[in-house]
Order: structure tokens, then C-alpha cells, then sequence
């Protein structure tokens, strides 16, 4: 997958949406599949009954307004939170439904919007703490590893810093090799721009676009609309619950659900009396 | 335990109880009003009295209320300045308390955002005027549960006046187990005396600290 | 000046040896503090309803009892009700550890609920274990959180060790009012000078202490 780039997206996917099968990219097998995932909070049906699968090295941009459920639908994959029904798959083994081993954990990614590094470690123990304590390498190995991720987001010279006396973006970069570190199947991102100033936004997506090139499997969560345009191999947007559209990147450009027409619009400023 | 003795002495402590709260209670304003002055002077840097405030508040803050309350009976007469027992143990609450509400209310006067200060003056208010409409309700909001605290911490210390003999709740309770050996009952009625002065604060700053957890 | 009394090598050494007392209360009392307020502590933060209400039972009793009171109640009432006879000193220790125990109880519960959400979250995506988290994560920021009140709650022990001369202790300043008496007609000022330097003695033990729990506080904001 890793000779894949944004410029050759296929574009198989775009004839894809046969109902609700969210068909991967042809003939690669599923690495994560959500088989009818309902979600409730007390009365509240958060998710209801979302099929979703992400192929191997296939990038999924999820979108939708506030509050559709998004973020819980990343928590539910990852097993922070329980799902009252339906079926988490990873490589075709059902990990939802009990306590996950550290083992289920650890082959997914999650980065979160907040970055939440460990604010009593440097830089580098961030990086280096879950591949010795859950996958026992040495440290040495790990901090090697370590100090080549953090090379890879341009903050080498900032391993043995404190979280603190990095910027927003730094520490999100950091939060990004964290979660690499761990070399993760996919790698679930939440949000990861939307507590940044919009200055440091780029430096974190542009590091969330080499990765795809690279061929990591992603399943992300954005509000920054061309970001998604740029990374998606497929876009599914969610609201209320529910798949309301899915398709490839030519959902920004020629939405088909009125949802999806209306939930776009509310990026795009018009003043009156100026456009044509 | 005797409920006969319980009852029998329940007016001593009746007695002692007024004087526990007399004591606390001239004790507790006098602290705020010292309090709030030094808390003001450190907040505004006025010249010498900021580090004369600076000095009080350690001082206050880092010796024990027994040892400042015998300083002021025993000591201070061998300079002439004799104080009644009342004046005395009232000084002694408000020369502690005052330097544990300083500290409260200076918390509370430094978390109020700089822009509070700027946008009253931008609107030509005095630095008076800002502190007294501006900056210090929004203080007070804040300095609330800390003061709650101390105040039921100066009605406890208050306690320590039984050491110059003035007859507080301690002090009735010392004399009956002195004299009677009374000594279940007496201690009972001092926990229920105690209990029924400082729960009721205890609970109305747990209220109120719980109200501005919400609000925040 | 009246105070040549208590530069005399007999008077110094005195003073030293209660003060010894005062220190020795505090300390055995902070140190029987920390494991029964490190149990408190963890034991609030589980969901146990019974458990709550019992731990936040004893914790309000023992914050709104004053220390003397507490005295009281172990020195003279244990005699009577248990038949035990402490001695002051232990009697102190016990009160101290009481009550000690149930502030840093509350110190620690606050530390480990100040610990973000997001904190677990971010361990267990990561494939942690619970006892990994725990130790690894919130532990450590815990600690920096509750070692400045902890501080603070060991000055207020050693300041309010002071009371113990009340149920008999000889400590430091009960030794300062020995001294007193013993000097009454050869130094009238005696009162002055011995109160004076007792508060100067307790000053120079809690505001170093005071000024680390700051110090440890401004480093934790940074």
C-alpha cells in the first residue's frame, strides 16, 4: 500500500454506495468493520444500527454536524465506551461485547482533539511508555523508534521536552507518535485540529497526510472541510444516528442527500448584495 | 451516661455557648475587616505597608494560636498594655484570622481578570471606584468558600481562649471534669455545643461551594 | 533588656528538649497520617454509597470538632468509657493521626479527581492495564498535586501540637511556662521575652514549610 499517494486515488469507491453496504475499496479485505452499532445514552439512541468498514490502507473521513454522534462512534470503536448493540470487528474477529484485552487495545490508534499527553513525562516517554510497559520492548528499542517517529513530525529536537512548554500543535504532533508508536492497525483521529489555533492546524494535518500516503489505515473525525476533501478515499456523514451519505471525495463538490447539500452550506459565507 | 447530669448541666453550657460565640463572633468580623484591608494594600503595592502586610500574614499564619493568644495576656501587660480577657482572646481570633482571610480574599481579588480592571478604567472609573464596583463583587463570588472555612476554623480555635480562663464551651467542660469527674457527660455536651454551631456553617459553605462549582 | 535569662545554656537546652516533644508528636503523627490518608483517599473515590457516607460522616465530624476538643475526648474520655489510660503523648498522637489522616483523605481524593477523564481514556486506547494507569499516569500527577497541601496540613499539625500542653503534654510551650515561673521575680518580663521566642521558635519550623508548599504550588501551575 505505502507506493499509494493522494494523486492516485482510485476511483472505484465512487461507484460504491450500493445501499448501505459501504463496500471498501475493492477486493481489500476489511480491517475494521462495524456491523449494525447502536448506541443509547438513557433515552437517547446516539448511534442507531451503523454498518461501516474500512479497508486496508483506506482512509474513511467521517462528517456531520454537532452532536450526530461522530466522536462517539471513534469512542465506541476503540471500546471506551460499551455499545448496547451490533458488533466491533477487527481482522474479522468480534472484539466488542467484553472487557477488550490490552492486546485488542493497543492495534487500534486513537488520537483526541485535547491531545491529553501525559504532563508528567518528557516528550519522549510519552512516545515511548505504552511500547515497553504493554509490548515489553526494551527501552532502547522503543526510544530508537521513538526518536524516529518524532524525527518524522520535525520535533526531534524536542524529545526530552515537557508537554507543557510545547504549542498545541507540537503537543498534538507528539500525540500523533504516541499513538504510532504502538504501530496501530488504524489509527482513529477525533477531532485532532479542532482545539488548535489555526496556525498550528496545518503543521498537524500536513503530518496526517503523509500517514495516508504511507498507506495507514484512518478512520478521521474533521470539521476542516478541504482537509477532508484532500485525505478522503471515502467520506460518510453521519446525522442523528444514522449513514445519512457516503461517497469519495466528490461529496464536497456534488453532495446528493439534501441533508448533505444543507449540513455543506454552513461552511460557505455569502454577504448579500455581493455575490452574483 | 447520666441524662439527669446531662440536664442538670445543660444551662452552664448554655452560659459558655453564648460566650463561645460572643468571642467568635467579634473575633470572625474583625478578621474580615483585616483581612480585606491587607489583602488590598498587597493587591495595590502600596509602599511599606505591602511589606509590613507581607510580614504580618507569615506571622499570623506560621505560629500557633495558643502561643499569640498567651503572647497577648502575659506578655504584652509587661509593656503595659493590659487587655481584658474577652479583648484579648477577640484581638488574639483577629490577629490569626486576619492574615488566613487576607490570603482568601487575595486569591480572590488576584483570579479577577486583568481585563476587569482595564475595562473599568477604559470607562473612566478611579482604581476606588473599579475595586468598589467592579473587581471586588466579583471577588467576593469567589472568595466565599474560603472564607466559609475560616470561619468555621476561627470558631474552633476559639477553643484555645479556655488556656486564659475565659469561660467558654472548653473551659465549663474542663471545670467539670476537674471538679465532678462528670467526665462523659460533660464531653458530650461539649460535641453536641460544638456540633451545633459549626455543622449549620459547615453545610451552608458546602452549599454554597457546590453552587459556584456548578456555575463555573 | 531583661532577657539575659534565655541565653543561659540550662534555659536553651530546655526549650530544645520540648521543643524535641512537639517534634516528635508531629512527626509520628504525620507519619501514621499518610498510609490510613492515602487509604481514606482511595477509598472515596470508590462509588460505594455506604462507604461514602460513613468516610464523609467521620470526615465533617472531625473538621467541625476543634482540636482541643478531640484532645479532650481521647484523654479524658477514653479513661472513662474504654478504661483506657493514655498518656498525654499518646493520646495526642492519636488525635493528630484522627484527624490528619481524614484531611489528607480529602487531599488525596481531590488530587485523584483532578486527574482528567481524558487521561484514562488516552492510557487505555493505548493498552494499559488499570494497574499500569494507576501507577504510571495518575499517580505521579496525583502526587504533584497533593504534595502543597499535604505540606500545609504538616505545618497545621505542628502549630497545633501546641494544645497538648492543655491535657498535660510537656512540650515547648508548657517548658516556656516552666521557665517563666521559674524566673518570675528574678526576670518580671520573663512572659514577654519566653512567648516572644516560642513563636519565633514555631515560625522557624512552619515557614520554611509554608514557603516549599508554595514553591511546590507555583511549580505545578507553570
Amino acid at each position: 500500500m505505502s507506493d499509494r499517494t493522494r494523486a492516485s486515488i482510485p476511483a472505484n469507491s465512487t461507484s460504491a454506495p450500493t445501499a448501505q453496504s459501504s463496500a471498501p475499496l475493492s477486493g481489500r479485505q476489511p480491517v475494521l468493520e462495524l456491523r449494525n452499532v447502536t448506541k443509547r445514552f438513557g433515552p437517547l439512541t446516539v448511534l442507531d444500527g451503523i454498518d461501516l468498514s474500512v479497508a486496508q490502507g483506506e482512509v474513511v473521513v467521517l462528517v456531520g454536524p454537532s452532536g450526530c454522534g461522530k466522536s462517539t462512534l471513534l469512542r465506541c470503536t476503540v471500546g471506551l465506551e460499551q455499545i448496547d448493540g451490533g458488533e466491533v470487528l477487527l481482522d474479522g474477529e468480534v472484539v466488542s461485547g467484553r472487557e477488550r484485552t490490552q492486546q485488542d487495545r493497543s492495534r487500534m490508534g486513537m488520537v483526541f482533539q485535547s491531545y491529553d499527553l501525559f504532563p508528567n513525562m518528557s516528550v519522549i516517554d510519552n512516545v515511548t511508555l505504552a511500547p515497553t510497559i504493554v509490548r515489553g520492548q526494551s527501552q532502547k528499542d522503543a526510544r530508537e523508534k521513538a526518536k524516529a517517529l518524532l524525527a518524522r513530525v520535525g520535533l526531534a529536537d524536542r524529545a526530552d521536552a515537557r508537554p507543557s512548554t510545547l504549542s498545541g500543535g507540537q503537543q498534538q504532533r507528539v500525540a500523533i507518535c504516541r499513538a504510532l508508536a504502538m504501530e496501530p492497525e488504524v489509527l482513529l483521529l477525533d477531532e485532532v485540529t479542532a482545539a488548535l489555533d489555526p496556525e498550528m492546524v496545518h503543521e498537524v494535518l500536513q503530518v496526517v497526510l503523509e500517514l495516508a500516503d504511507d498507506g495507514l489505515t484512518m478512520l478521521i473525525v474533521t470539521h476542516e472541510m478541504s482537509f477532508a476533501q484532500a485525505i478522503a478515499d471515502r467520506v460518510v456523514m453521519l446525522d442523528a444516528g444514522h449513514i445519512v451519505e457516503e461517497g469519495g471525495p466528490e461529496f464536497f463538490t456534488n453532495p446528493k442527500t439534501e441533508r448533505a447539500k444543507a449540513f455543506l452550506r454552513t461552511f460557505e459565507f455569502h454577504r448579500s448584495g455581493r455575490d452574483s | 451516661m447520666d441524662w439527669g447530669l446531662v440536664h442538670a448541666y445543660t444551662p452552664l453550657f448554655v452560659t459558655a455557648l453564648r460566650v463561645t460565640l460572643m468571642v467568635s463572633a467579634g473575633g470572625v468580623a474583625a478578621a474580615l475587616v483585616v483581612g480585606l484591608l491587607v489583602a488590598i494594600v498587597r493587591l495595590w503595592h502600596v509602599p511599606v505597608l505591602d511589606q509590613l502586610s507581607i510580614a504580618y500574614v507569615e506571622v499570623a499564619r506560621n505560629t500557633p494560636s495558643l502561643v499569640q493568644l498567651f503572647f497577648l495576656y502575659f506578655g504584652l501587660p509587661k509593656l503595659g498594655i493590659l487587655l481584658s480577657q474577652e479583648t484579648c482572646a477577640i484581638v488574639c481570633l483577629a490577629f490569626l484570622g486576619g492574615g488566613y482571610m487576607a490570603e482568601a480574599f487575595r486569591a480572590a481579588l488576584v483570579a479577577v481578570p486583568p481585563i476587569q480592571h482595564e475595562s473599568a478604567q477604559v470607562l473612566g472609573l478611579t482604581r476606588r471606584q473599579a475595586m468598589r464596583h467592579v473587581v471586588l463583587p466579583q471577588a467576593m463570588a469567589q472568595a466565599t468558600p474560603a472564607l466559609v472555612a475560616n470561619v468555621v476554623f476561627l470558631v474552633k480555635e476559639s477553643s484555645v481562649v479556655s488556656g486564659i480562663a475565659l469561660a467558654d464551651l472548653m473551659y465549663v467542660a474542663k471545670d467539670i471534669i476537674g471538679q465532678s469527674y462528670d467526665t462523659v457527660e460533660a464531653l458530650f455536651l461539649l460535641v453536641v455545643a460544638y456540633a451545633i454551631i459549626l455543622l449549620p456553617i459547615s453545610a451552608v459553605g458546602s452549599a454554597i461551594e457546590r453552587r459556584f462549582a456548578y456555575g463555573r | 533588656m531583661g532577657a539575659e535569662f534565655l541565653l543561659q545554656g540550662a534555659t536553651i537546652k530546655r526549650l530544645l528538649v520540648g521543643l524535641g516533644v512537639t517534634l516528635r508528636i508531629s512527626l509520628v503523627s504525620v507519619a501514621l497520617s499518610i498510609p490510613f490518608g492515602v487509604l481514606m483517599g482511595v477509598l472515596f473515590t470508590r462509588k460505594n454509597r455506604m462507604l461514602q457516607v460513613v468516610l464523609r460522616a467521620y470526615l465533617n465530624f472531625i473538621r467541625v470538632m476543634p482540636q482541643l476538643v478531640l484532645l479532650y475526648v481521647v484523654f479524658f474520655g477514653s479513661a472513662t468509657t474504654l478504661g483506657l489510660n493514655f498518656s498525654g503523648e499518646v493520646a495526642s498522637i492519636i488525635v493528630f493521626t484522627l484527624w490528619g489522616a481524614a484531611e489528607l483523605g480529602d487531599l488525596v481524593r481531590a488530587a485523584l479527581e483532578s486527574i482528567p477523564r481524558s487521561q484514562y481514556d488516552s492510557s487505555y486506547v493505548l493498552g494499559l492495564t488499570q494497574r499500569q494507569t494507576f501507577l504510571r499516569v495518575i499517580l505521579p500527577q496525583a502526587l504533584s498535586r497533593l504534595l502543597p497541601p499535604s505540606v500545609n496540613l504538616v505545618t497545621r499539625i505542628v502549630k497545633t501540637t501546641s494544645l497538648c500542653m492543655l491535657i498535660g503534654v510537656v512540650e515547648v510551650v508548657r517548658v516556656g511556662q516552666q521557665i517563666i515561673d521559674y524566673y518570675r521575680f528574678d526576670y518580671p518580663q520573663g512572659a514577654l521575652w519566653t512567648y516572644a521566642t516560642l513563636a519565633l521558635l514555631y515560625f522557624c519550623i512552619c515557614w520554611p514549610l509554608s514557603m516549599l508548599s508554595k514553591w511546590l504550588e507555583g511549580r505545578n501551575t507553570r
